[in-house]
């Protein structure tokens, strides 16, 4: 008798979570780049650390900064400013370095993302996340995924696989 | 708990494969005919394995066909035959028959079950005609190995001779490890085998059986006693035996008659029946030799080497490779140090700095195998071919221990086996060509390898006919790659047939066939951080001469600064580095090309700041230094500001997170922390040419413009 109420109480609380889970969406980091807001999906995210300079990488195209070593991996560093064709800015205290694990041809690659700086996390329920728009703004409509609303502002998602794939493939 | 006998599939395949390796090369050393006695027992012992593990596993079909290969093998064992021309070539086409089914298994895919039947067919018949095939009756079948009892017949010819003996009855006392079970033997499988020998009465003692509750299913609790009609010999009796290892206490007693009294199967058993032993006959002490020679060579063999996975090898040889930059860090950290603990510090991570080199010269060692492992495959190839294209050969291996990185090994043996066919091929001239031309009628071919610097080189040898000089030329005239009249160095000509498709186009006998597949050769060769060069002379032969790094993971490094980046050119592509005065410099095509004069010989000058688009701290040649590098008989000169320290540096890959770069063969860390690019001399050359072909373009472009 004990040990099912036991049981019927854990069942109660999974099926709450799984109902949480479900409302909840999922998790965005948000960053500033160029005075836009932009979110990649949180568990694409290892970490992130300031910028300490790269080593570069000859002829590849302007965005690619060069490659920095991440504990005794060697890793490709991507200014997002000049991927979307934004005015350089320098590089400031706020400036970070998201280092990111993609899906790129066939191999899951790690590769660090530079934007002016990191804002935010939200939470957005997948009924809240708009289709992306038409055209992006300088950017590769492509690499956004979708359109969502905190508070006042606008974040624009991005499809980060596709994003980094199409930075460093067949450039 | 349930047992995935999946999991030790694995592990079979591979001994398999290892097996029949074994077997082949010990057929092969056999090729005069004199068969020794201890290869046969090698070669039996590789064909009972497999078909005890095969027929462990359920594999039928292979258990069936290693058992009548093993039947074979039994008559050339106990004398019955020999092995001839006709049998080697059998027992030969029966190992790559016997690899096509394990594969076949392993890959679960489908067999061409013909083959397999042919030659079992062709195996049945030369033992049915070395035996005289009278099937014997006493012989039980295998009634649940349907493919195995289609044997039988064969398979009851070895104890045949035996059959009159009916009053002698071995009584075999079969006590297995209660872990029978789980190692993947099958009692029953062993008694289906001693079946084969004679008839078999079994009688189970199940006297340690628990009560059922506390009975565990995985486990074996029962012991058997044997009766067995049959064999004259022991020996049969202890190879069904064999398979279970040490698992089991086995005691075989021979009946009343035979020789000696009690002898043991195995030889952990061997001490306790000693004294019944030393009460027999004088058959015993020989047996009692035999067994613990056998199996301390067993254990010799199993103790000295373990297998391990790859990729743990790897993850160690990383974390060495970290630990040696992070060593370097911390003696990089020391040189500002003052005071009095910083030089007992300093002596500190002196003695850390050489226990790293040991610590990773011995880790890379792991990686490291004997270059036998692909030269094994080439005394088959070359018996198989040259009998096919008629000629004799003599196959000469030279330097088979002289070891080589793992990764290097698995890519050197396709640009081999391609070399040596194009010498047997193209190079050893036909037997009447041969007598005309006054030498002996087999041409040799040798395979060598030896250390050389930091290098391993090795050399594919022949004594043919060399390369034909002038139709190379005219082919390459033909095809536009050389002027009409432009006339070339042996070595520049030799070279020709690496270009791709040089004479793929036109199949021509001799020397086309000699350049299909060389580009490939040359590239695959070139990918592991190696070269190749060709030595030919005419009518004496030609001599292909491949020159390969110790491993992939490290390489020795000459760090050159360029304004703020530090590249590395590796040490073996470095001829020199110079000072140049102005008046070594000649500019040629409107100062777009410059050219340092060096001792009678132009090489062209890459301005490294130029190429990689970098700042760099002057831009005059007289300032900077000129790296003089080299790579296919090809040389630059490299403009850099700075040559730093030279250093072995662990070579990580580019590609694993970013992409592959022409001209930059990988990234390393610096003491510093910072990455530095390892420049790729070859890819370097034809950037630069491809470059300057580009700047060619344009320019006649604008001249047909203005024109």
């Amino acid at each position: 008798m004990q040990m099912n109420a036991a049981m019927s109480d854990n069942t109660m609380s999974a099926g709450e979570f799984a109902t949480d889970e479900a409302e909840m969406g999922s998790q965005y980091l948000t960053f500033v780049c160029a005075g836009e807001e932009y979110g990649i999906e949180i568990l694409r995210v290892q970490e992130i650390k300031g910028w300490e300079g790269a080593t570069h990488v000859p002829h590849t195209p302007v965005y690619v900064l060069g490659v920095m070593n991440l504990r005794g991996l060697i890793v490709p560093v991507i200014n997002l400013r000049a991927r979307f064709n934004f005015e350089p800015r320098r590089f400031d205290a706020s400036t970070v370095v998201i280092v990111v694990r993609v899906q790129c041809s066939m191999a899951e690659k790690t590769v660090g993302v530079v934007v002016d700086a990191v804002s935010e996390v939200y939470t957005f329920s997948n009924e809240a996340i708009l289709p992306p728009p038409e055209i992006g703004e300088g950017i590769d409509g492509s690499c956004v995924s979708g359109l969502a609303s905190a508070g006042d502002r606008m974040v624009m998602l991005l499809d980060i696989d596709r994003l980094i794939a199409s930075s460093i493939e067949n450039i | 708990m349930t047992i995935d006998l999946a999991q030790f599939h694995e592990m079979f395949f591979q001994e398999s494969a290892e097996a029949l390796d074994t077997m082949e090369q010990t057929l092969l050393q056999n090729n005069d005919g004199a068969v020794e006695k201890e290869q046969i027992d090698t070669i039996f012992r590789v064909a009972h394995s497999i078909k005890g593990g095969s027929a462990t596993f359920g594999f039928t079909g292979i258990a069936s066909f290693t058992h009548t290969i093993e039947t074979l093998l039994d008559l050339v064992r106990t004398g019955r035959t020999t092995v001839t021309q006709v049998e080697m070539d059998l027992l030969l086409r029966s190992v790559d028959i016997m690899r096509d089914m394990l594969s076949a298994e392993q890959h679960k895919r489908p067999l061409d079950e013909q083959a397999v039947g042919e030659l079992q067919e062709s195996v049945k018949e030369v033992i049915a005609r070395v035996s005289g095939n009278v099937p014997r009756a006493t012989s039980a079948p295998a009634p649940a190995a349907p493919s195995a009892s289609a044997a039988e017949p064969v398979a009851s010819a070895a104890p045949q001779q035996a059959a009159p003996v009916q009053a002698e009855r071995w009584q075999i006392a079969f006590r297995p490890g209660s872990n029978l079970l789980a190692r993947g033997n099958d009692p029953l499988r062993i008694f289906r085998e001693l079946s084969r020998l004679g008839e078999i009465t079994v009688r189970v003692d199940a006297g340690s059986l628990p009560p059922l509750s506390q009975l565990d299913p995985h486990r074996c609790y029962l012991n058997w006693n044997i009766e067995l009609a049959g064999p004259k010999e022991k020996e049969p009796i202890d190879e069904v035996f064999d398979w279970i290892g040490d698992d089991a206490d086995i005691k075989i007693t021979a009946p009343a008659g035979f020789s000696a009294a009690t002898v043991t199967a195995l030889a952990p058993a061997v001490e306790a029946v000693a004294p019944a032993v030393a009460a027999s006959t004088s058959k015993a002490p020989e047996a009692r030799q035999a067994a613990p020679a056998d199996a301390h060579k067993a254990a010799a063999s199993e103790s000295t080497s373990i297998r391990v996975s790859i990729e743990k090898i790897d993850e160690l040889i990383n974390t060495v490779g970290e630990l040696v930059i992070t060593q370097s860090i911390l003696s990089q950290l020391m040189i500002n140090m003052d005071g009095p603990q910083a030089e007992e510090l300093r002596n500190g991570l002196g003695h850390l700095e050489r226990q790293m080199r040991a610590l990773q010269e011995s880790v890379m060692r792991v990686r490291m195998l004997p270059i036998s492992f692909v030269f094994n495959r080439f005394p088959r190839m070359v018996r198989d071919l040259s009998q096919k294209l008629g000629k004799r050969i003599e196959l000469k291996m030279t330097g088979e221990q002289t070891e080589l990185d793992k990764t290097v090994l698995e890519k050197i043996g396709d640009p081999l086996v391609h070399l040596v066919r194009n010498s047997l091929d193209h190079g050893i001239e036909t037997i009447e060509k041969r007598k005309a031309a006054g030498k002996p009628e087999a041409g040799t071919i040798h395979l060598n390898a030896y250390h050389k610097g930091g290098n391993i080189i090795v050399e594919v040898i022949d004594d043919g006919a060399g390369l034909n000089r002038d139709r190379i030329m005219a082919k390459a005239r033909e095809r536009g790659l050389i002027g009409a009249d432009e006339e070339l160095s042996d070595d520049r000509i030799y070279n020709l047939i690496f270009q791709a498709g040089f004479s793929t186009a036109e199949k021509v006998t001799d020397v086309s066939g000699r350049g299909v597949g060389m580009d490939v050769v040359r590239r695959n060769i070139m990918e592991l951080g190696g070269n190749v060069q060709i030595f030919s002379n005419a009518d004496h032969g030609s001599t292909v001469r491949i020159r390969l790094p110790l491993t992939l993971a490290i390489l020795d490094g000459q760090l050159v600064r360029v304004g703020s980046e530090v590249y590395v050119i590796p040490l073996v592509s470095i001829v020199e580095t110079i000072q140049v005065r102005r008046e070594q410099i000649n500019s040629v095509a409107g100062g777009r090309a410059e050219l340092l004069r060096l001792r009678e010989e132009c090489i062209p000058i890459i301005r490294l700041y130029q190429l990689f688009d970098v700042e760099a701290d002057t831009t005059d040649l007289h300032d900077g230094l000129l790296t003089i590098v080299e790579s296919d008989g090809q040389r630059m000169g490299l403009f850099v500001d700075e040559l730093q320290a030279q250093q072995q540096v662990v070579i990580k890959s580019l590609e694993t997170n970013f992409r592959q770069l022409t001209g930059i063969s990988g990234a390393t860390m610096l003491g510093d922390g910072r990455v530095a690019l390892i420049l790729d001399v070859p890819g370097l050359i034809s950037l630069f040419e491809s470059r300057e072909k580009l700047l060619r373009d344009d320019r006649q472009a604008a001249v047909r413009h203005a024109a």
